[in-house]
């Protein structure tokens, strides 16, 4: 029999990101027990790693903006599969959780009247970002950290979550392991919010931290919840490509945002060679006006540098295979140039993009002042996941589970816009914190089961009875390299196929991979069990692009590279049925509320 | 092309001891320390303890000291280090070592719990928001660039040499609350504990935490002067100290 310690809360919290942090001081501020759960030290969770800012219509740079143009623009970036409750509920609600930040002692960038500044980012008609420099999320995980470490949350660091545990349907606490030591233990709980943030270490190019293995989705998945929208993975445009070690490390949009562009090999900036029609009206038409755009002239259109993410990385892929691409396989991304525009542009470039210049000065050395960056598509964010009401932010198949932040799906649809993501972990994490909060108080005690608690302690300890030369790290490997060649940014039906032959060859070897040494912090043991959650997401992402046969938003596929009406209607949903295979099911979408639908209208 | 390699010398061990182990492995383009650790970690010594989260500078968990200095491994490049020559990493000395590379940091936590939090003053605009200049706010922006990696605190010999950890809070959090004491909003009061119970006054201005910033925070003159002539002027200024006297 494993032995484990227990620990009792109202609400468990499992990830201290934005989403989790926000969704801890939520659910403290309503009087209930709170734990959060991260697997890594408090403040350095994916969300630090965030540049660009979060979008929230506060209107303080053009007064034109609103609640109603940010949810049309979020409606037309996700192509219309976005739950619009949520792009409702995170228009809406994303001013007050900026404003709110600042009474917690956040510090943006002001504008000249000393309120909160606001910059261009790419699908957004109007400058919406709240940002500091394109470190924005740094500045929002610590004020979430420097506020919650009061509101009197305990906070287990470097614990990792296994499984959820259930009783009756219901979720009732989460098994894990401290890193430290290897121990188990056991979080009894009365409702559970995952805010495990996403998916991307599933691929070899990405700019997500390790702890991207899909937990989330994947602890979900096992303990009955839905998941939805998987195939809609977003690359994004602007990678570093060189030199290799450093491959997929973000680039910001804000560069773009701050006058950048893109050009090939022949200097050519060649996205203004393709204008999808949707946003042709809302498009420069000359280098000239965009360039009064990005220096904030109200009456100039946006330079086609910022069109949505999924229609830039597409263009530099084709300029790449077209063979215009730069020495090591990337495009120009130049923010140099605008010293022709501007007196000062090197401190500019500086104060405006410290960490960029700074991450390629120190990395790559390259002076971004001076000359352009090589930058290409690198694996950012699933705009999938756990399918959720979109209001409470809880599981449509189990109670007391709750999902916010990338670990969550809806409000993306079939793409994210930039900046929309810490709006969405600050709104929708304060909804999950408050609707488990109140399941909490609303629902009665659970109870914990030994024997499910056994079998998966059982589980977790296998790697140490099975030979160390299994290695689970060549496991990862591989299924990253498989991922990215045939599940990638582009996308074949036969090629699919085959990475889901590969893929169960690749489950196989990671049952069987081993650890050795002893339990305490243990990186290999670790990976060992992270590779069941990287397989599930794995799957979940290849069944669904497998069952869209057309094109849209971050889902690209050559052998139908045209959106379908036929498919412009339905989510995927995938669950695992009762033989424990995954099944995948087409969802209608919930028809827009008449007063949305002449919201999207209006501003078309 | 010949396949160059590299030998790095890590140190493996725990709380009761440990020592160096030298493993040899392939080298590419651009390479930094992380890198090779994480090779190594993939091929040889699979249960080899490392915290790292971002491998971009930005979240400050794979401090280390290579070659004797305090570094983040994820922005030190083989091509700063002498070539040809083994690469030496090892823990961070001034916590308690967890297992290899991985150091017991939970201390600074519990410091950051100790000092008073935020306290905005009421809001300018009857909408609840504030107002604040840029130049009011760029001093502070400066201090909250810290990812907290702490190798500052690693290398402030008032923690590393002398472990005065109860009574001293080191540099991260002087910079901490140099940022609030600083923050056009605060209007909470952190001089007499920074003078009483955080112990500003052994620190003597060597500059040790300004040097190995990986954010080039100048912690030195621009937050812990500042903090300590605070305190000066409060507590040791002739005229305050006549006028306590009468005031009682």
């Amino acid at each position: 029999m494993a032995e484990y310690t227990t620990h009792e809360h109202d609400v468990l919290v499992i990830g201290a990101g934005g989403a989790g942090l926000r969704a801890a001081i939520e659910a403290s501020a309503a009087g209930v027990d709170v734990a959060v759960v991260c697997k890594s030290l408090l403040g350095k969770a994916h969300t630090v790693m965030a540049e660009g800012g979060m979008a929230a219509a506060l209107g303080n740079v053009d007064d034109r903006d609103s609640w109603k143009v940010h949810f049309a623009d979020t409606m037309r970036g996700g192509q219309y599969l976005s739950s619009w409750r949520m792009a409702e509920l995170h228009a809406k609600e994303a001013p007050d959780r900026v404003r709110e930040l600042e009474a917690w002692g956040a510090v943006f960038d002001r504008t000249k009247d000393g309120r909160i500044l606001q910059r261009n980012f790419g699908g957004h008609r109007y400058p919406r970002l709240a940002h500091v420099g394109d470190r924005t999320g740094l500045e929002l995980i610590r004020t979430l950290q420097d506020h919650g470490i009061h509101q009197g949350m305990k906070v287990y660091m470097e614990y990792t979550t296994v499984r959820l545990l259930t009783d009756g349907g219901r979720i009732c606490g989460a098994f894990g392991y401290d890193r430290e030591k290897g121990r188990f233990h056991v979080w009894k709980a009365k409702s559970v919010v995952l805010a495990t943030g996403g998916i991307g270490r599933a691929y070899k190019i990405t700019s997500n931290s390790w702890e991207y293995t899909g937990d989330g989705q994947s602890l979900a998945y096992h303990a009955g919840a839905e998941l939805m929208d998987m195939e809609f993975v977003q690359f994004h445009p602007t990678g570093m490509v060189w030199p290799p070690s450093v491959r997929g490390i973000l680039v910001t949009e804000g560069v773009r945002g701050e006058g950048g562009v893109l050009r090939n090999s022949e200097g050519r900036r060649f996205m203004f060679d393709d204008i999808p029609d949707n946003y042709r009206s809302s498009t420069a038409t000359d280098p000239e006006e965009g360039w009064r755009y990005v220096t904030g002239d109200k009456n100039a259109n946006r330079p086609p540098e910022l069109l949505t993410r999924d229609h830039v990385a597409r263009c530099i892929r084709r300029e790449v295979k077209a063979g215009r691409g730069s020495p090591h396989g990337g495009v120009f991304l130049d923010i140099a140039w605008i010293k022709e525009k501007i007196q000062h542009a090197p401190e500019h470039i500086k104060k405006k993009l410290p960490s960029m210049y700074h991450q390629f000065k120190a990395l790559a050395d390259i002076d971004i002042t001076t000359e352009p960056m090589e930058v290409g598509p690198t694996t950012h964010y699933v705009m999938g996941g756990v399918r959720v009401d979109p209001d409470s932010q809880m599981s449509t198949t189990v109670p007391g589970l709750f999902a916010a932040g990338e670990v969550a799906a809806g409000l993306h649809g079939a793409n994210r816009l930039g900046g929309n993501s810490l709006s969405d972990l600050l709104v929708f994490g304060k909804r999950a914190g408050e609707f488990a909060a109140k399941f909490a108080k609303d629902n009665g005690a659970v109870g914990i089961h030994d024997e499910q608690v056994q079998e998966v302690a059982k589980w977790a300890i296998a790697p140490f009875e099975r030979d160390p030369k299994n290695n689970p790290y060549a496991v990862q490997y591989e299924l990253q390299d498989l991922m990215q060649d045939k599940v990638g940014i582009v996308r074949m039906e036969d090629e699919m196929n085959e990475a889901l032959g590969e893929l169960r060859k690749l489950r196989e070897r990671a049952a069987l991979s081993g650890a050795s040494s002893n339990r305490e912090y243990n990186p290999g043991w670790h990976t060992a069990l992270d590779l069941d959650n990287l397989m599930v997401v794995s799957q979940a992402i290849t069944m669904s692009a497998i069952d869209r046969k057309e094109s849209r938003g971050g889902h690209f596929r050559d052998d139908f590279p045209d959106k379908m009406p036929a498919f412009a209607k339905h989510n995927a949903v995938l669950k695992k049925g009762a033989d424990g295979e995954m099944e995948l099911r087409r969802v209608e979408t919930i028809a827009l509320r008449d007063d949305l639908v002449q919201i999207v209208e209006d501003n078309k | 092309m010949t396949a160059k390699t590299v030998t790095l010398r890590v140190w493996r061990g725990d709380k009761n001891g440990g020592e160096f182990k030298t493993y040899e492995t392939p080298v590419d383009e651009g390479m930094v320390v992380l890198d090779v650790v994480h090779q190594v970690q993939a091929t040889q010594a699979p249960d080899l303890a490392v915290r790292w989260n971002c491998k971009a500078g930005k979240c400050g968990s794979c401090s280390a000291e290579v070659n004797g200095m305090p570094r983040l491994m994820c922005m030190t490049r083989l091509s700063d280090l002498p070539e040809g020559e083994p690469i030496t990493v090892e823990p961070m000395m001034a916590f308690p070592v967890i297992k290899d590379l991985v150091t017991d940091v939970s201390w600074n936590f519990r410091v950051k719990e100790r000092i008073k939090p935020f306290k905005p003053r009421k809001p300018d605009a009857p909408d609840g928001t504030w107002r604040m200049d840029q130049r009011d706010v760029d001093r502070v922006q400066e201090f909250r660039k810290c990812i907290e990696c702490f190798l500052c605190q690693n290398v402030c010999h008032v923690l590393r040499d002398h472990a005065k950890h109860d009574e001293f809070i080191g540099p991260r959090y002087y910079v901490y609350a140099a940022a609030l004491e600083m923050h056009p909003l605060d209007t909470e009061d952190r001089v007499p504990a920074l003078k009483e119970d955080f112990g500003i006054g052994y620190c003597n201005i060597t500059k040790c935490c300004t040097k190995v910033c990986p954010e080039s925070i100048t912690i030195t003159d621009n937050a812990i002067i500042p903090l300590k002539e605070r305190v000066v002027d409060r507590f040791y200024d002739p005229l305050r100290r006549l006028f306590r006297v009468f005031s009682g």
